[in-house]
């Protein structure tokens, strides 16, 4: 089943890794090297899925997690935040902000990928908050 | 008719009534319900100021200067206002200590010195003989005119009078008879006579009464009024200028303030002022009501001055009546013969007052600060062993009565003629002056030393005498007037009355201002010079630091030494009498809680100081010191001994101040604990954040590392082209890796000055275009454009060449880093100036806000350039380069504007300033 995945972070290498497997997996990949854009992305798209780094310059991944959560039509889209930064504060801040899944770099694209596919697969509903 | 016997009945029996009150009092006193225990009392007695000389010279001056008598009568006044503070300071020393006279009082504050209270006594009687002769020469004046009415006839041959006729004689030895009954009658430890200051303030109030009696005969029965007098007087050009008395005479502005401060002066320190003010006072809080009583008493005497002096030179303008007995003759030539006689009794009053407590302060002082000092080293006369002394002691102060009025006397036949009474009185008021150094430099400067108060008092006194008492004797004709014309030996600079040249002043004026340049010069200066003893020491310091003190037994903390409860009361016995000296141990023996008799008193420094003060009450303190010390062994002590002591009472003030101290000092340390703690918590927050954003900034490129190679892993048919890429993306992320490991660890030993620099004279220049070579493949590579504007050759600077490289690579990388993409131009320039050098790294991007130029320095600040991929570097390579150029002692900043590209710079010490800068 092919969806639309939008990639946003502003480590280039880091984008280009997860573009490569998500393409493997047969999605349709967006990517963004900031906050900014990856609302215009979702605004213009609705992707299924956005894979969203924290710290990034000019809307942090908090911030474009807020926004998305903010808005009814798009409750549906699954958010999974990567962060270099795993302490439990950041983590819980994440989930709160309505993040479905928090993953601390670095990570096992394995299990990444497993994790993704999970949340593909259970429709709609949002995770816990 | 006035009888000359009616005249002498009179004045017996108002001495008699005198004497009356002063018995009443004594009795009173005796019986413990003394009259004199009032502010009242206090304050009139205190007008014993105002003597013959007030109540007939005030008129005569008048009659000559217009107000020009007023500043003896405003110095007091405004003496008074400063009473608070240094009346109440002598009161309170004077009673510490026992002080029984003026000459004790400075004995005691430099040491106790027998000679400078000797020197005292001495200048004091020469002093104070002019002021008793013109008291004899008023009684006896005032008799004399009075016997002739209803005649006028001025008393003009007084010295060619038979001895056995001459008026001021039999005044003379009479008053001494009063006064040594007034006076010593009883000897008293603490020196004070409650029915003579009874008698003194009731013929204060006599004089005062008599006084005021004919300026209202005069104002309001001769004239109508002061408005009809002030009229007549104006009416006479001679008078009208009278009104006026800053004009005409030159100088009389300077005559005003030396007069005015000469009186201040007088008031503190006249034998009989310091005796009814400080030895006869009772209570201090007297002193309360005496400042307005006082002035108001002042006021008072001297309202009818004016009106009199102009009655009388309306009256007799001829001149043949002398102004100085202008009081007198108005009632007389009024036919006023009980006016008159009662004019006589408050001149005779004045006069009496101030010859009684004068000759009384003055005995006391020969007695114990001139003989007994002397008598007591003279072992011959075993004067130790005798067994009652009280006799001895009365006799020495009757003998010294009778002799100080009959001196007086003699000045009076001497050089009583050539001198108004002002006059006469203005010379004694200026050699009292001369004590004023001495004592009030005694009472607030702990430096004072008993050589300075000896060469001050010494120095003064014989100006005085040169350009005061000699003109007088010279005038009168007892020494060649050639000595005041053309000086001794015809020295000119020498003339008594223009020494030194200084001319135009007043004669008063002009000894003054000498005699107060040389007292207090050689005071200070002596003083400075010499070093004082362990004793001038500690007196010193009772002296000055007299409301610090607790107590009364502050001078027994400086004894030490043995001796025994029989010695010390058989001494005080022998001076005192044994009833008196039984009660002053009764007194002791109670304070510690026993009996007297009793077997366990302690002859300890405690008893040992009030068996001193009590003898210093009767003989004077250096006396007193001189017998204790014969029967007491006593150790003596040093002065840093002496030190240690006032340092202990010291410490104990200053304990009470530290702690005061310390708690505030606890405030500050809790408050400086508070914010050390804050710091420490921003430290560590620091830290945390330190540690955090280096995980952060590791785990990025882990995470592209881990990212590749599971794929790589786990995708074994991707393309080789692919594949390679990826190869490389790993190992960039491998170097990156690596290079922030690095640049942590640089910074970590530069912060913590671990790190090993290398320091050797570089050559910049080099430096810079090694640098530019080694990147010139990065340059082309991103199709830069280098500009670089070096020097041919420039000073060396002391830095450490890698590092220098570091620098270099640093800012080269971040401006290519940030230059313009398409058409990206680096600057590289090299100055040289003002012993620096500078360099400057220019690059064309997007520059950086003024907000982000202070934080590109910090850690892990890393001004990204978003529209292009994020720049690639740890945020601490401009941090570290600037720590590097701030170790080598130089700068470094940057330069920039929104779009207008970047300029980094830093400056080093080059040369020799980098030279000075290691040395």
């Amino acid at each position: 089943m092919r969806k639309k995945i939008l990639i946003a972070d502003d480590e280039p290498n880091i984008v280009a890794a997860l573009e490569f497997l998500l393409q493997q997996g047969g999605h349709e990949v967006l990517t963004a090297k900031n906050g900014e854009q990856a609302l215009q992305l979702v605004e213009a798209h609705v992707p299924d899925l956005v894979l969203l780094d924290v710290m990034m310059p000019q809307k942090s991944g908090y911030e474009v997690c807020q926004r998305i959560r903010g808005r009814p039509e798009w409750q549906h889209i699954k958010i999974v935040m990567l962060s270099a930064k795993g302490r439990d504060v950041e983590v819980s801040k994440g989930l709160t902000l309505g993040a479905n899944l928090y993953v601390t770099k670095p990570f096992s694209t394995r299990e990444l990928m497993t994790k993704i596919d999970g949340l593909l697969e259970s429709g709609s509903q949002p995770g816990p908050p | 008719m006035l009888h000359g016997t009616v005249i002498i009945l009179t004045s017996f029996a108002y001495l008699g009534l005198l004497f009356a009150i002063a018995y009443y009092a004594d009795k009173r006193a005796d019986a413990g319900r003394s009259v004199i225990a009032s502010p009242y009392i206090y304050s009139l007695s205190l007008a014993v100021y105002a003597t013959a000389w007030t109540f007939y010279g005030s008129v005569g001056r008048a009659a000559s200067d217009g107000v020009g008598f007023l500043p003896i009568y405003i110095g007091p006044t405004l003496m008074i206002a400063l009473w608070w503070v240094v009346l109440r300071k002598i009161l309170r020393i004077s009673k510490q200590n026992r002080i029984t006279s003026l000459a004790d009082f400075i004995a005691s504050r430099y040491g106790k010195s027998a000679l400078l209270g000797g020197l005292v006594t001495i200048i004091a009687v020469i002093g104070i003989l002019p002021y008793i002769s013109l008291q004899l020469k008023a009684v006896s004046n005032s008799f004399t005119i009075l016997v002739q009415y209803p005649e006028i006839i001025m008393p003009t041959q007084i010295g060619a009078a038979p001895l056995r006729q001459d008026t001021a004689l039999w005044v003379a030895l009479i008053l001494a008879a009063f006064t040594i009954a007034f006076g010593t009658r009883h000897l008293d430890a603490a020196e004070h006579h409650p029915g003579m200051v009874a008698a003194i303030a009731f013929e204060s109030l006599v004089k005062l009464l008599a006084f005021l009696a004919v300026g209202v005969f005069v104002t309001f029965g001769i004239y109508n009024g002061f408005g009809d007098l002030f009229a007549r007087a104006a009416a006479e050009p001679k008078l009208r200028a009278m009104l006026t008395p800053l004009e005409g005479v030159a100088g009389s502005y300077a005559n005003w303030v030396w007069l005015t401060i000469l009186s201040m002066m007088a008031i503190m320190f006249l034998p009989r002022q310091f005796q009814i003010a400080v030895i006869e006072n009772v209570d201090e809080k007297h002193l309360n009501k005496a400042i307005w009583l006082f002035p108001l008493y002042m006021v008072a005497i001297n309202v009818f001055v004016l009106p009199i002096a102009f009655g009388g030179l309306l009256r007799f303008p001829d001149g043949g009546v002398d102004a100085d007995a202008f009081v007198l003759t108005l009632p007389m030539a009024e036919k006023r013969e009980l006016l008159a006689l009662l004019v006589f009794i408050g001149g005779l009053s004045a006069a009496t007052g101030m010859v009684i407590v004068e000759t009384i302060a003055l005995s006391t002082m020969v007695c114990n600060d001139l003989v007994m000092p002397l008598l007591l080293r003279m072992r011959s006369l075993k004067l130790n062993q005798r067994r009652d002394l009280t006799g001895l002691l009365l006799g020495i102060r009757r003998g010294a009565i009778v002799l100080i009025i009959l001196l007086g006397y003699l000045y009076f036949r001497l050089a009583g003629e050539a001198y108004a009474l002002v006059s006469i009185g203005l010379i004694s008021f200026a050699a009292v002056a001369q004590f004023a150094p001495a004592i009030l430099g005694g009472i607030f400067w702990k430096g004072g030393t008993r050589a300075g108060a000896l060469c001050g008092l010494l120095a003064g006194f014989a100006v005085w005498f040169y350009t005061l008492l000699l003109p007088a004797l010279a005038r009168s004709g007892w020494l060649p007037i050639g000595l005041l014309e053309h000086g001794p030996f015809g020295i000119e600079l020498l003339k008594p009355l223009q020494l030194f040249g200084l001319s135009g002043l007043d004669q008063i004026n002009h000894a003054m201002i000498w005699s107060m340049i040389a007292n207090i010069g050689a005071y200070v200066g002596v003083s400075l010079s010499v070093s004082p003893s362990a004793d001038e020491h500690r007196q010193a310091s009772l002296f000055v630091d007299v409301f610090k003190q607790t107590g009364e037994s502050g001078g027994a903390r400086f004894w030490r030494g043995t001796a025994s409860v029989p010695d010390l009361y058989s001494l005080l016995a022998r001076f005192l009498g044994s009833a008196a000296a039984d009660g002053a141990f009764g007194e002791y023996a109670s304070a510690k809680g026993e009996r007297w008799p009793s077997d366990r008193l302690v002859a300890d420094a405690g008893l040992v100081h009030h068996v001193e003060v009590q003898l210093a009450g009767a003989i004077g303190a250096a006396s007193a010191r001189i017998m204790v010390a014969s029967v007491v062994k006593e150790e003596a002590l040093t002065i840093n001994e002496v030190r240690e002591i006032l340092d202990e009472a010291s410490q104990v003030v200053a304990y009470s101040h530290r702690l005061e101290q310390k708690s505030s000092e606890l405030e500050a340390a809790t408050s400086e604990l508070r914010a050390a703690n804050e710091r420490l918590k921003e430290l560590d927050r620091l830290k945390d954040d330190f540690v955090s954003t280096v995980t952060h900034e590791l785990r990025t490129p882990l995470t592209s590392i881990r990212a590749f190679t599971d794929i790589l892993l786990d995708h074994p048919d991707v393309e080789l082209e692919t594949r390679k890429k990826f190869l490389g993306i790993i190992t960039k992320e491998t170097e990156r890796l690596t290079r922030l490991i690095n640049q942590v660890l640089d910074l970590a030993k530069i912060e913590s000055g671990k790190a090993e620099w290398i320091e050797s004279p570089i050559d910049l220049k080099e430096v810079i275009s090694d640098t530019l070579a080694a990147m010139g493949p990065l340059f082309r590579e991103n199709k830069i454009t280098l500009e670089a504007r070096l020097p041919e050759r420039v000073s060396p600077v002391n830095a450490d060449l890698d590092r220098m490289i570091q620098v270099m690579l640093n800012l080269l990388s971040n401006a290519v880093k940030f230059c313009d993409r398409s058409n990206g131009r680096i600057g590289v320039a090299l100055l040289e100036y003002d012993g620096c050098l500078r360099v400057d790294v220019r690059d064309n991007g997007r520059g950086i806000s003024l907000e982000d130029q202070a934080a590109v320095f910090n850690k892990f600040r890393q001004v990204g350039d978003t529209l292009t991929d994020k720049p690639h570097g740890s945020g601490l390579g401009l941090h570290i380069s600037r720590q590097i150029v701030e170790h080598f002692g130089g700068r470094m900043w940057v330069e920039s504007e929104l779009g207008g590209g970047a300029c980094f710079s830093f400056t080093l010490p080059a040369g020799a300033a980098a030279g000075k800068r290691r040395a």
